[in-house]
């Protein structure tokens, strides 16, 4: 198969781009722990009220400066739906859903994650800037799923 | 050449006929509902007699993304196979018919069930919302369907080649089984996941369902089922293009090797679309992020091959300096101009594409309105501007009639309103995406959130686009009527390309179905064996059945 010297340059120039992106995104996932959530903990569906953490919902504190957050999601509603944090705190959220599949998603920021029936999801993050953010549902879950939706505060 | 084989047998083009006539159906209703959707959303009108937004959503999902596009590219394989293999054999035709009603009754099923609110569960159905039995079954019937239209294009196959032993294939022909066959291995995951998951499930034979199981199989054949609509679009820009504007092509060989690289790596790919989900390790996750990328190498390949046959189409025109064969390609001719336009599209959706299926961006955009504007770029202007511009040689083709300098100009103004219509509401949805407006939604300010609040300007921009894209979609129906009942009568060349290098014998070893259906299953074993076995073994409590619409 004969193939043009322009074309092995380009494909050439191509590849090599190509390995050097996937390398940056390796990197960053296994070295610098970057890696979108993945959390392998399972739960019973039917039994989430009454499974820690999540049979009190709501912010916990930690540590110093560290929380975590556990939210139950349900068609079609965020528990809690209204969460003070304070700013610059390293806060862990759980989340799970007990029925269908959803989304969890804060517009502005990073935190962006699936819900699904049986597992918990989980993310680590910081709010550094003050202020109301709006956490919504962006899978859809039925007749209500634009309806759904949370607030964080962030407070000095 | 020889004569015969140059016009499509009228049995056979009544066939693809048949396959057309649904795809347009299709385009007519679901491009209707998608024109509603963006009314909606754009949250100055509401949806008459209680009408649910969701269910117009699934409805423009299921008829375009499933509907139309099956159809278009079976009836145009049928037609492509026959014109290069010869009419089709009485067994294959018959396959062909069968194949067309099963998925014919299966979609009358599944409209039904949709459009009376029994299954608004939107084109992906992710389980546990439960639609009607009847949703499902439907479904099945148009994926088995389209099975024994693909055994049709591979019965016909095979009797040419053994009719020309140590001969390659046309290269129409061998790139339509190549595309049936990654349809063929990619089907059967969300087959599996249908017929033993969700029709048992949804029946009340069982009770509940592994939803990660299910969003898996589903997923493994999402992505390929992308590559099944956009390999056809490259046959017509490999092998028809080029004789269209009266050029060459670059390199068979080539084009044959991009088609074998599509179907290695389009399959093991799934999990790209699962990258924020619990319960999948992020080293698979990883392994299938680095395989999806692979396919960036075949569509470099195609980019260069594109832009080869133009230049040295202009350049034998006697074009000279660094961009003078740019004027000498033929921007009055539709049936280049559409595609054209759609290569064009091509270089933003592709480089969205590779943001979607990067291992961390996306966690920016995932079930944005970014992704929704990202494949109304690939399916919606690429994809469906090549069917636009293969219907105006393929339909007067099929039913001997010439298409008119009127319609040629309609078409090129179609292309225009098209480009400028999906530039307004897909620009819009890339941008509302990235401050967060989520996918799938009816119109919402979220309390008003300030953050919801923003993205209205660009809800309404969707709301123009729209408008102009549909149209566009009464401009296309318009001309596909014409060419196909009112035309005059003539004769429309089905064209097909010569290779620049027709002594270069393409490489035999390109046909070695045993060998690249092996490799297949070998990079999908690889890919799915443990992460598949993580998720049954364990697996949570499954779910049981919900109905929230």
């Amino acid at each position: 198969m004969h193939i043009h010297k322009y074309e092995k340059i380009w494909l050439t120039f191509g590849i090599g781009c190509l390995i050097v992106f996937l390398t940056v995104v390796g990197v960053s996932a296994f070295a610098a722990g970057q890696q979108p959530p993945s959390c392998l903990t399972t739960i019973d569906p039917e039994k989430v009220d009454t499974t820690p953490p999540f049979d009190h919902p709501g912010l916990v504190k930690k540590g110093d400066d560290e929380y975590e957050l556990n939210i139950v999601v349900a068609a079609f509603s965020f528990t809690p739906n209204a969460i003070e944090i304070p700013k610059g705190a390293k806060v862990t959220i759980n989340v799970t859903s007990k029925d269908v599949i959803h989304g969890f998603e804060i517009p502005g920021t990073n935190i962006n994650m699936m819900v699904e029936p049986g597992y918990v999801n989980s993310l680590t993050t910081t709010f550094d800037k003050p202020g109301e953010y709006t956490i919504l549902c962006n899978e859809y879950c039925g007749a209500g799923h634009h309806m759904m939706t949370a607030r964080i505060k962030v407070v000095e | 050449m020889v004569n015969s084989l140059e016009k499509v047998d009228r049995r056979d083009a009544k066939l693809a006929l048949a396959y057309l006539f649904v795809a347009f159906t299709a385009l007519a209703l679901g491009g209707f509902a998608g024109l509603l959707q963006t009314l909606v959303r754009s949250g100055k009108f509401e949806l008459p007699a209680g009408i649910s937004y969701y269910t117009i959503l699934t409805t423009h999902g299921v008829l375009l993304g499933l509907v139309l596009t099956t159809f278009f590219i079976i009836g145009f394989q049928f037609a492509a196979v026959s014109r290069t293999t010869g009419a089709l054999s009485d067994g294959s035709r018959r396959l062909g018919w069968i194949g067309f009603w099963m998925m014919t009754a299966g979609t009358a099923c599944t409209a039904f069930f949709i459009l009376t609110g029994q299954a608004s569960v939107l084109y992906t159905f992710y389980a546990p919302l439960q639609a009607h039995a009847g949703f499902y079954i439907g479904l099945a019937l148009v994926v088995v369907g389209s099975w024994v239209s693909g055994f049709g294009m591979f019965a016909h196959y095979a009797r040419w080649r053994k009719a020309h032993r140590g001969q390659a294939s046309p290269l129409l022909a061998f790139m339509s089984v190549t595309n049936m066959v990654l349809w063929l291995i990619c089907t059967l995951g969300v087959a599996a996941t249908v017929v033993f998951q969700l029709i048992p499930w949804s029946l009340g034979l069982t009770d509940r369902v592994n939803v990660l199981l299910s969003r898996t199989l589903f997923w493994y054949f999402g992505h390929p089922l992308v590559y099944f609509w956009l390999l056809p679009a490259y046959m017509v820009w490999y092998a028809v293009i080029p004789k269209v504007i009266g050029g060459k092509m670059f390199s068979d060989s080539l084009a044959r090797l991009a088609f074998i690289l599509f179907l290695l790596f389009s399959i093991p790919v799934g999990f790209h679309h699962q990258l924020l989900e619990p319960g999948i390790s992020p080293f698979w996750k990883y392994v299938q992020v680095v395989l999806t990328f692979m396919v960036i190498i075949p569509s470099l390949m195609t980019a260069f091959a594109m832009f080869a046959t133009f230049e040295s189409y202009g350049r034998s025109q006697g074009a000279t300096g660094l961009f003078g064969w740019w004027r000498k390609l033929p921007w009055g001719d539709a049936r280049f101009f559409a595609p054209f336009v759609g290569m064009l599209f091509f270089i933003p959706a592709g480089t969205g594409g590779i943001i979607n299926a990067s291992h961390q961006l996306n966690q920016v955009v995932h079930n944005t309105i970014w992704v929704t504007g990202h494949f109304h770029l690939t399916v919606a202007t690429t994809v469906v501007l090549t069917f636009f511009g293969a219907s105006y040689w393929l339909i007067p083709h099929l039913t001997g009639r010439v298409m008119t300098k009127a319609m040629n100009r309609l078409a090129i103004i179609q292309t225009i309103v098209w480009a400028v219509g999906m530039t307004f509401m897909s620009g819009s949805m890339h941008f509302a995406g990235l401050l967060g407006a989520p996918r799938r939604s009816a119109f919402s300010t979220y309390g008003n959130s300030p953050q919801a609040l923003e993205w209205i300007p660009y809800q309404i921009a969707q709301a123009v686009g729209g408008t102009i894209l549909f149209i566009g979609i009464i401009l296309i129906l318009v001309i596909v009527i014409n060419l196909a009942f009112f035309a005059p009568k003539g004769e429309t060349e089905f064209p097909v390309a010569e290779a620049a290098a027709p002594q270069e014998r393409a490489a035999l070893a390109l046909e070695n179905w045993k060998l690249w259906i092996g490799l297949v299953v070998a990079l999908i074993v690889i890919a799915y064996t443990v992460p598949l076995i993580d998720i049954i073994q364990n697996a949570p409590p499954g779910s049981k059945g919900y109905k929230l619409w």
